[in-house]
């Protein structure tokens, strides 16, 4: 059998190779060569073989089956082989592999070797790769040979500790006592892997950080000796003694200091020495002020300090090197929150970065700009992000666009202003806004009640033009359902208003389910807003009818269900069309950033749930109105009792029911009860996929608990089916005299096995003259079956 | 902490890999290839730190070869920009020509076993 070939013949031979499977095909070769020289057991060539296949693996090939044979190698006698044999052991094997604990009565003899170098190659293992077993049994020499006077040794010793603290944190105290010495040396190795072994055990312990803290002096005049020092060739680069130490040393300051005034104290002489001394013409000193500037951020200092530390950062902004400027936007992000009015300083330069060509660069001036609007700058800042939003990368789009809404809904100056922006951030972004936008946009478009004509015409001229953005398509579906008969009767304030007849708003609509660009979830947006025309138009129901008609045998079942229950609505319950599918009210947000609020809608509306609800309500006699007022006593119940998940459940549903108390203050129940019904549905649409009318139960006829003085109280009484021993009371107050009734207060008692859980009243004055009524919902809990509850009622009224 | 130290060419040869985390050896090509990648689409005039998946790349070039460095966001970005260059320097010191001369640096792969994340190259 021929000598197998060197490592240096072996790399000249696959460099020849000129295709990866050429590569391939001789690495394969060699890989057999050697595998049978293990065989063979072969120990002077080992060393050779196992050396090629380390470079193998580096070059991504399988080398598994040289574990063993590093384990043999480190077991031999020759420098050379333990060297190959560790290195190999390094990279090849790890704790997963079994093989790993058969070394470490190899490493703990070699620990205690007479030659350094031995020792040294061990020390590397066992911090490189030792597991957890092996790390408890070496502890104890690792840590003799951390006090050892051989700086050789004792500085891999340090790392070593290091990697063993890591494995098994329990061992750090029996670390502690070597430490004592580690910064008395003056070998810049030793000092150096010292400081990262006391950086690693304070980030660990906060009693060793304690502990630690006595060695800040120390630190301090250590720091000061190498700034302070003349030129050394051992260790200088670039002109500054040992940057790479003082480095470590200002992070372990920074963690020493946090959250500690007398240390802080004591580190700001040398930190301000060394922000003003360095050497700022290189990337070297460049780096040591950034680590000062993070330092002085984390530690308590003085406020002269910190302005020192931002005008520092402001300078490197303005620095022509890209690296600098980077640097300093990501510490001016961390800072933005702490010092907020100095970084407001150099607002500008950052928004000039977003013209950067640099993508890293781009995406933190981006961040760093979000953080920066303010009530003041939000005009300027958002046309600067605007542009930004145009012509970035995709990649930043969706975050940008996110970011741009937050920043408008907090800082909008106007509504108009606002929905300008929104309009313009969904025409150049659309495809990239984030789905659970859509529902926040229309919600803060039905609030501004009075832009609703200047919005849907905007929006329907977007859309004409192009319809593939399909968020700006739901949302312009949306408003088009909803705003329609403002679109054609073209009453705009705001803008020239456009001639749009039913029909093309009909052509508009019908395009969009049509077209293969629209995504499921925006056909169905469509084809209920061409619904939803039906009672705004006046001469195109015809058309609407046909539509909604051919989609009833859609293959999208989601289409196909809505198609069928709207056919149903225009044949059966034509007569409940117009009530179900009035305008929807002014929603109310119960919080910004909740996105399972119950209040928060996806702008549908489901009046065929409605459909085929009824019949499960057919107690009630089948009269329209009883009908239709059984929907509603149903839908007081249902948004109570389900919604238990949110941290408050009782506000949300008193603010809920506080809208269908307006809505009774816009007349009296019994004479108008068709406009009243239509409401509540909607709202409670958005209960996400609740079946929301399953509960309706009647069966308890309503009484009249009071009526004296001009003031009448009504007790409606409904039991929910899901949770039979849970009854509603509805209370509606309202008042005969000539004077509103202020300060109306409603407290109700109920025995003691029972519980009652009042809602907050729709509101406390009852104007007079039967004008209004407040509403106000009790639920009673009854864990016993039927029996009597008496209800005890205190009415305070001024 | 460094999570990986590379040495590729620009034709995406990777003449020195060594990683202190452990990474499945499909995967380590998979994250060599597309890191040359991000780093060859970069100009001159581009910052030297690049954010991917959830650690910062910091690489430098030298002529044919690229120099990467994968941390994570407790490390001094600028510290190790400067640390590959005194790692580069000290190869050159040692071999003379570093460059060119990939195999005499593979054959003494052991000094470089010792690139722990701090070290003192010069001892």
């Amino acid at each position: 059998m021929p000598a197998p070939i060197r490592l240096r013949e072996l790399i000249r031979t696959i460099r020849t190779a000129r295709t990866q499977a050429e590569e391939r095909e001789m690495i394969q070769k060699e890989c057999a060569a050697i595998r049978s020289s293990f065989r063979e057991e072969d120990n002077t060539y080992r060393c050779r073989n196992v050396a090629k296949l380390l470079y193998m693996h580096m070059l991504g090939y399988p080398a598994h089956f040289g574990q063993l044979e590093c384990l043999k190698l480190i077991a031999s006698q020759k420098f050379t082989d333990k060297r190959i044999g560790y290195l190999g052991a390094m990279l090849l094997l790890d704790e997963r592999q079994d093989v790993h604990l058969l070394m470490t009565n190899c490493i703990k003899n070699d620990l205690n070797h007479s030659t350094q170098y031995v020792q040294g190659l061990a020390l590397c293992t066992l911090g490189c790769m030792g597991s957890s077993e092996m790390c408890r049994d070496l502890a104890g020499e690792v840590e003799k040979l951390l006090k050892t006077s051989n700086s050789y040794l004792r500085k891999k010793a340090a790392l070593c500790a290091v990697h063993v603290i890591r494995k098994v944190p329990e061992l750090m105290e029996m670390f502690l006592p070597a430490t004592k010495n580690l910064l008395n040396e003056k070998n810049h190795g030793v000092l150096h892997t010292s400081v990262v072994l006391l950086t690693e055990m304070c980030e660990r312990s906060p009693d060793m950080l304690a502990h630690f803290r006595k060695l800040v002096p120390q630190l301090v005049r250590i720091l000061k000796n190498l700034i302070m020092s003349g030129y050394s060739p051992e260790h200088d680069v670039s002109g500054i003694s040992d940057p790479f130490l003082q480095v470590r040393i200002l992070r372990l300051l920074r963690i020493l200091g946090r959250n500690d005034d007398d240390s802080s104290e004591a580190m700001n002489d040398i930190l301000a020495q060394v922000a003003t001394n360095t050497e700022t013409s290189k990337n070297v000193g460049n780096a040591i002020l950034y680590e000062t500037v993070l330092t002085i951020m984390d530690i308590k200092s003085e406020s002269g300090l910190r302005v020192l530390a931002i005008n520092i950062l402001g300078r490197f902004l303005l620095n022509n090197d890209k690296n600098i400027r980077y640097v300093a936007l990501t510490s001016l992000l961390k800072t933005v929150q702490t010092d907020h009015n100095a970084v407001q300083r150099h607002r500008s330069t950052i928004v000039d970065c977003l013209k950067d060509l640099d993508v890293s660069i781009k995406r933190r001036a981006m961040e760093l700009s979000f953080a920066l609007v303010n009530g003041n700058n939000v005009r300027g800042m958002m046309k600067e992000l605007l542009y930004f939003l145009d012509s970035c990368e995709p990649e930043f789009k969706a975050d940008c666009a996110s970011g741009i809404f937050l920043a408008a809904e907090k800082y909008a100056p106007s509504k108009r202003w606002h929905i300008d922006t929104i309009m313009r951030v969904l025409t150049t972004a659309g495809s990239y806004v984030r789905d659970d936008a859509v529902p926040n946009l229309i919600q803060l478009i039905t609030n501004s009640v009075e832009m609703h004509a200047y919005t849907v015409q905007r929006l329907y001229k977007a859309i004409l033009g192009d319809y593939s953005q399909q968020p700006l398509v739901q949302v312009a579906s949306w408003c088009i359902g909803e705003y329609g008969d403002l679109l054609v009767s073209g009453q705009c304030e705001e803008e020239e208003p456009i001639q749009a007849t039913e029909d093309e708003v009909l052509d508009i609509l019908e395009s969009v389910l049509i077209s293969n660009m629209s995504a499921s979830v925006t056909r169905g947006y469509a084809l209920t807003a061409i619904m939803k025309l039906s009672t705004r138009f006046t001469c195109t129901v015809n058309r609407i009818k046909k539509v909604v008609s051919i989609y009833g045998s859609s293959i999208d079942v989601e289409l196909q269900q809505r198609a069928v229950e709207y056919n149903a609505l225009f044949k059966k319950y034509d007569h409940m069309r117009p009530a179900l599918l009035e305008r929807m009210p002014v929603m109310e947000k119960v919080t910004t950033n909740g996105p399972t609020e119950i209040v928060q809608t996806n702008g549908e509306t489901e009046p065929a749930v409605l459909e085929t609800k009824p019949p499960p309500s057919g107690l009630q006699p089948a009269s329209q109105a009883n009908d239709l007022l059984d929907l509603l006593g149903g839908s007081d119940i249902t948004p109570v009792i389900p919604t238990a998940p949110t941290s408050k459940p009782a506000s949300a549903g008193g603010e809920l029911l506080d809208l269908l108390g307006d809505l009774n203050l816009t007349g009296s129940p019994v004479s108008a009860p068709v406009p009243q019904i239509a409401q509540p549905p909607f709202l409670l649409d958005g209960l996400s996929s609740q079946p929301l009318f399953n509960d309706i139960a009647a069966g308890i006829p309503s009484i009249t608990a009071y009526n004296k003085n001009g003031l009448k109280i009504d007790f409606t009484f409904e039991r929910s089916n899901t949770n039979p021993s849970v009854t509603v009371i509805t209370i509606q107050a309202s008042n005969s005299t000539e004077l509103d009734m202020t300060d109306f207060v409603f407290q109700a008692a109920v025995p003691k096995t029972f519980q009652l859980q009042l809602l907050s009243p729709s509101s406390s004055v009852i104007p007079a003259f039967n004008s209004g009524t407040i509403t106000q919902v009790i639920k009673v809990l009854n864990p016993q079956k039927p029996s009597e509850a008496g209800l005890k009622t205190v009415i305070q009224q001024t | 902490m460094i999570k990986f130290f590379l040495m590729v060419n620009k034709q995406g040869q990777t003449r020195l890999s060594r990683y202190y985390e452990h990474v499945e050896i499909n995967k380590r090509t998979m994250l060599e290839a597309e890191v040359i990648k991000k780093c060859l689409s970069r100009s001159k005039d581009q910052c030297s730190f690049i954010e991917y998946k959830d650690f910062k790349l910091v690489y430098r070039q030298y002529a044919a070869l690229f120099v990467v460095v994968g941390i994570n966001e407790t490390e001094n970005e600028m510290a190790v920009y400067e640390l590959i260059h005194n790692f580069v320097e000290v190869l050159d010191k040692y071999f003379s020509r570093v460059v060119s001369e990939i195999l005499t640096l593979i054959r003494n792969i052991s000094y470089f076993s010792k690139l722990s994340y701090v070290s003192h190259l010069r001892e």
